[in-house]
């Protein structure tokens, strides 16, 4: 059965089945549905992945452009497989959170609904193609649902923010256009499949700039440090459903792309910049944690808490030991969930008082407490606390990197210590202390909103304790991605076999 | 000498599609002298249409019969791959613009009364019209044909003559902002004499270098030819001056902007697509064949002017507040880019086939999608005619979601979204030089790209996420040509930017031979 073309199929058909109802209220239903139905059947096909199988599997072929050497192919391996499963469980969650979202601005609700399914299907296919022309055209093409999202039902400032978005992202995407034309052409194999691409370029200074290409493109969509401008932006100007999906998941385009291409297809030049990207995310950690401390507006704190992650998940994918590589997987995962929960909440809080300014609150959870519990919650994954999946993530890449770069990974740790200021003092000045006066009327969190943090909650907290099933299926992928590199991990400094003597 | 001249041959089936175009022409001519005023224009438009359309087939029937190795008419006309497809895209580009002209309301029902006088009341009561357009439209029509199919400079000087000399009078004729039209028609005129006589003054020098107007002679001469060097480079670059400025590249694209504000909108609609894919075909043709063997010299002022086309039309366009003189200069940028596949010539003939064949798809992409943006601005009305202001556009989206839809969806289409034709159509050029070692040109195309993304990304925010003026421009309903246009030109954007292999085989087929010599 061709999975991952269902899947896309079926998110597709569904927005095109959107536009068609005539109902706003049927219309949401009817996402809701379609969403659950490509959850369930991505489900179906997880269950059938074998993590020592194949490195990709599902796979699909299919000339699409002979001239070009393109090709329509799909497949995923572990790390593909756990990204696209993240994509898809955030989207049922958002619909639910978005529900009144899109009515706010006496705006079309059905184009909403249709844009996130067919922002659904692009993000499967973003993470599941291999063919390198593919990726990018769906890394491009993404653009345009988000940029109508964040343009058309944002807040005040919300178009600035959305060609802020598109064009930071197109600028990266087109530099990398030039490094995907000119790796075809240089590697002269007549084909964009990737597999048959990896190992093709040798010589360095060639694979230099190809990397650089891609990995600037990479860079912006993370983002990283200092490309990182405008993440805030958008992130606070988008309805709290797109800003899931953009943080969540778009980002983690740049994430994954660095892992899969710039990593396996040019070894050498990886290793190359390595000091340099283990410099940019060691700032980009230090320096999002600091300054989202200093932000008034929570929805900008959370967007730069993630300017601070997504350092840490670069630095484990540049470590190239297993562990590291592993853990930023892991972490593109949990800070799905994490940030998601953290951006859902904030955002029914935003939707009933009608304020993003932390200054706005006080007291919150004598008269909410569930929200605030919540809130807490998801805070605390975010500041990685043990018991909650994002520790396991941060662990391992922080001992993962420190097998090779010591200093990085000391000063690194910082942004631990710095991301509990950030959250708790946020949780403090808005939950804690006398109950504001003009939030003295907050209700608590309802059914439906109860419906949209419970599973996130859960996921956090199961991944916390039993992260299992999730490295089972990414470590052995990334394993294989490291050899391709061919980079071992190093040993320890203290040999077991020499205890052993004694 | 033995006194007898030989009776040239003439391959009539060949030339075929432009004789039946130029013999519609005529007619029209003897239509507007005999037949009664109110019966022209319902001869004019299904004889025009027709025209079109026999020609079309025509050229189909000569492409898939076999496409001559040789060239016809005594060498005079080159009817090879590329000049077939050519002539195909040119066709159905026209025909498409006739659909846009059949609404009348676009011209001016006198031209020769004084804007604002009693001549042009009258006119106005008397409901006249114009109808010497159609036989205008298809004269320019047979010149934009033989323009980039001419295999002599003599020719192809002609060609030029017989394209452009009714342009200039159909610029003049848009029925509002009449001056503006007039201005338009005059400095549009003006500036084209004077490129045309850079252009015959260029085809002197190089008969002078090679003894021949002959493209494949004057490229057998590069060879030969010694110690006339001047000669040859004043005339090589006098001849570029004459291309480039049909073009609009930069320094020659002061006239575009002008033109396309001033004329009316199905005329800009024909010269941004037709006359842009006639003016690329000849140049294409002057240069690989004609300068061939001079490409280390040609090479570099290229290269030049690519960049400088790019940067241009992409920065300028920026500040436009008018949306036909952004689109205007959004076509100086996507000169610049097809300039790039010009200069994209390799050593090997595969090279060659991928870079022209590239530009062959990238002139159909662009075509398509730019007469069906200047389809929708006729749709969009004030009082005083087309909303021309940027600003009127606000908030288009939530009063008629459809058609800013369609607009949204072509001006992606000019940024090179993927999944729209303007994607392929900038990736086989682009891929075609980066294949040749013009990577550095590319970076530059891209860079480019992403500054013209800017100003096409402005009109959608403007369209989705402003809100209306209160007496924002109304849409009107469209005609059912009009309709059918936008249609058209959605379609095939859509169908070229997810499918696009069928017209690449095409383009690629068509170019496989290259041009004949």
């Amino acid at each position: 059965m061709p999975w991952l073309s269902t899947l896309m199929g079926v998110s597709v058909l569904g927005a095109l089945g959107v536009t068609l109802v005539r109902n706003d209220k049927l219309a949401k239903q009817f996402t809701l549905v379609v969403s659950l139905i490509v959850l369930a059947l991505t489900v179906a096909m997880a269950v059938q992945f074998s993590p020592n199988g194949d490195k990709f599997q599902f796979s699909e072929t299919y000339d699409w452009i002979p001239q070009f050497g393109v090709h329509y192919a799909v497949a995923v391996d572990g790390i593909a497989l756990v990204l696209i499963l993240l994509s898809v469980i955030l989207v049922p969650i958002v619909v639910l959170a978005s529900w009144h979202d899109a009515e706010a601005g006496k705006r079309s609700v059905r184009t909403y609904f249709s844009l996130l399914l067919v922002l659904e299907a692009m993000m499967i296919g973003v993470f599941a193609a291999t063919d390198v022309f593919l990726f990018y055209v769906f890394f491009e093409a993404m653009l345009i649902p988000m940029y109508f999202m964040i343009g058309s039902y944002g807040g005040a400032q919300r178009s600035y923010a959305a060609v802020k978005f598109l064009l930071y992202s197109l600028f990266g995407g087109l530099l990398m256009l030039v490094a995907v034309i000119a790796l075809y052409s240089i590697a002269g194999k007549g084909t964009f499949m990737f597999s048959d691409l990896v190992g093709t370029i040798q010589d360095v200074t060639t694979q230099k700039w190809l990397f650089l290409g891609f990995f600037i493109a990479f860079a912006i969509k993370a983002p990283l440090w200092p490309f990182h401008t405008w993440l805030p932006d958008a992130a606070a100007q988008a309805p709290a459903g797109a800003a899931v999906l953009l943080v969540g998941v778009l980002d983690k385009v740049g994430t994954y792309g660095m892992l899969r291409f710039c990593l396996e297809l040019f070894p050498d030049a990886a290793k190359f910049f390595t000091p340099l990207v283990i410099t940019l995310s060691v700032i980009g950690i230090v320096y999002g944690a600091i300054v989202a401390i200093g932000q008034t507006d929570m929805k900008r704190l959370i967007a730069y808490t993630s300017v601070s992650h997504f350092g840490f998940i670069a630095l484990g994918v540049f470590a190239m030991t297993t562990n590291a590589g592993a853990g930023a997987t892991l972490y593109m995962v949990n800070h799905g969930f994490s940030t998601g929960a953290l951006f859902l909440i904030a955002g029914f809080l935003i939707y009933r008082r009608g304020s993003q300014f932390i200054a706005d609150y006080g007291g919150v959870q004598k008269v909410a407490p569930i929200l605030a519990g919540t809130f807490l919650v998801a805070g605390l994954s975010s500041l990685s606390l043990p018991g909650l999946s994002t520790f396991v993530s941060e662990f391992m890449v922080l001992s993962g990197t420190y097998e090779r770069y010591v200093v990085p990974t000391v000063i690194a740790t910082v942004g631990v210590i710095l991301a509990a200021i950030y959250i708790l003092w946020m949780y403090q000045r808005m939950m804690n202390g006398p109950t504001a006066e003009s939030v003295k009327t907050l209700p608590d969190l309802n059914l439906r909103e109860k419906f949209v943090v419970a599973p996130l909650i859960a996921l956090l907290v199961i991944f916390g304790f039993y992260p299992k099933p999730l490295l089972d299926v990414i470590n052995p992928a990334v394993k294989d991605t490291l050899t391709s590199v061919s980079v071992t991990d190093p040993h320890p400094a203290v040999p077991v076999a020499q205890e052993g003597q004694q | 000498m033995n006194g007898t001249i030989e009776a040239p041959t003439i391959e009539y089936a060949l030339l075929a599609p432009l004789l039946v175009v130029f013999g519609a022409a005529i007619v029209g001519v003897l239509v507007e002298a005999f037949a009664p005023r109110y019966l022209r224009s319902a001869i004019h438009l299904p004889l025009t249409l027709l025209s079109l359309a026999g020609a079309f087939a025509l050229a189909v029937w000569q492409a898939v019969k076999g496409v001559p190795t040789k060239p016809a008419a005594m060498g005079a006309v080159a009817v090879d791959g590329p000049a077939l497809f050519i002539w195909g895209t040119i066709l159905i580009l026209a025909f498409v613009s006739v659909l846009l002209i059949k609404d009348e309301e676009h011209f001016v029902g006198s031209a020769a009364a004084v804007p604002g006088s009693a001549e042009e009341e009258q006119s106005l009561i008397e409901r006249a019209a114009h109808t010497e357009v159609y036989p205008l439209l298809l004269f320019a029509v047979g010149g934009m044909l033989l323009f980039p199919a001419a295999n002599d400079l003599l020719v192809a000087f002609v060609a030029l003559e017989v394209m452009s000399l009714p342009l200039y009078l159909l610029c003049g004729l848009a029925r509002r902002r009449r001056l503006l039209s007039q201005e338009a028609a005059v400095k549009y005129f003006l500036l084209g004499a004077f490129s045309s006589a850079f252009f015959l003054y260029g085809t002197a020098l190089l008969y002078g270098y090679a003894g021949s107007v002959d493209l494949a002679k004057i490229n057998q001469a590069l060879g030969s030819v010694g110690g006339q060097d001047t000669l040859l480079y004043i005339g090589a670059a006098m001849l570029g001056v004459g291309l480039l400025f049909k073009i609009g590249a930069a320094p020659f694209q002061a006239w575009k902007p002008d033109v396309y504000q001033g004329s009316p909108t199905p005329i800009t609609a024909l010269m941004a697509s037709g006359t842009l894919v006639a003016a690329f075909g000849a140049l294409l043709r002057v240069f690989w064949v004609g300068l061939g063997g001079l490409d280390w010299d040609w090479r570099p002022v290229l290269y030049g002017v690519a960049i400088l086309t790019m940067v241009v039309g992409a920065i300028l366009a920026i500040t436009q507040t008018d949306i036909k003189r952004m689109l205007a200069y959004s076509s100086i940028a996507h000169g610049g880019f097809l300039l790039i596949g010009v200069i994209a010539t390799g050593a090997t003939r595969a090279e060659n086939t991928s870079a022209l064949s590239g530009l062959l798809f990238y002139l159909v992409a662009y075509g398509f999608t730019t007469v069906g943006a200047f389809a929708v601005i006729t749709m969009v009305r004030d009082a005083g005619g087309e909303a021309w202001h940027l600003s009127r556009w606000a908030g288009l989206g939530k009063r008629s979601p459809l058609l800013a839809g369609v607009f949204a969806f072509f001006l992606l289409a000019f940024a090179g979204i993927p999944l729209t034709s303007g994607f392929f159509g900038k990736y086989a050029v682009f891929q075609a030089a980066v294949a040749n070692g013009a990577t550095p040109l590319v970076i530059i195309g891209v860079i480019a790209s992403a500054i013209a993304a800017f100003f096409y990304v402005r009109v959608i925010v403007l369209m989705f996420f402003s809100d209306p003026a209160a007496d924002g421009p109304s849409v009107v309903l469209p005609s059912r040509g009009t309709a059918a246009v936008v249609g058209i030109a959605a379609l095939a954007t859509v169908v070229l930017g997810v499918f696009p292999q069928p017209v690449l085989d095409l383009a690629h087929a068509a170019a496989q031979s290259l041009f004949v010599r």
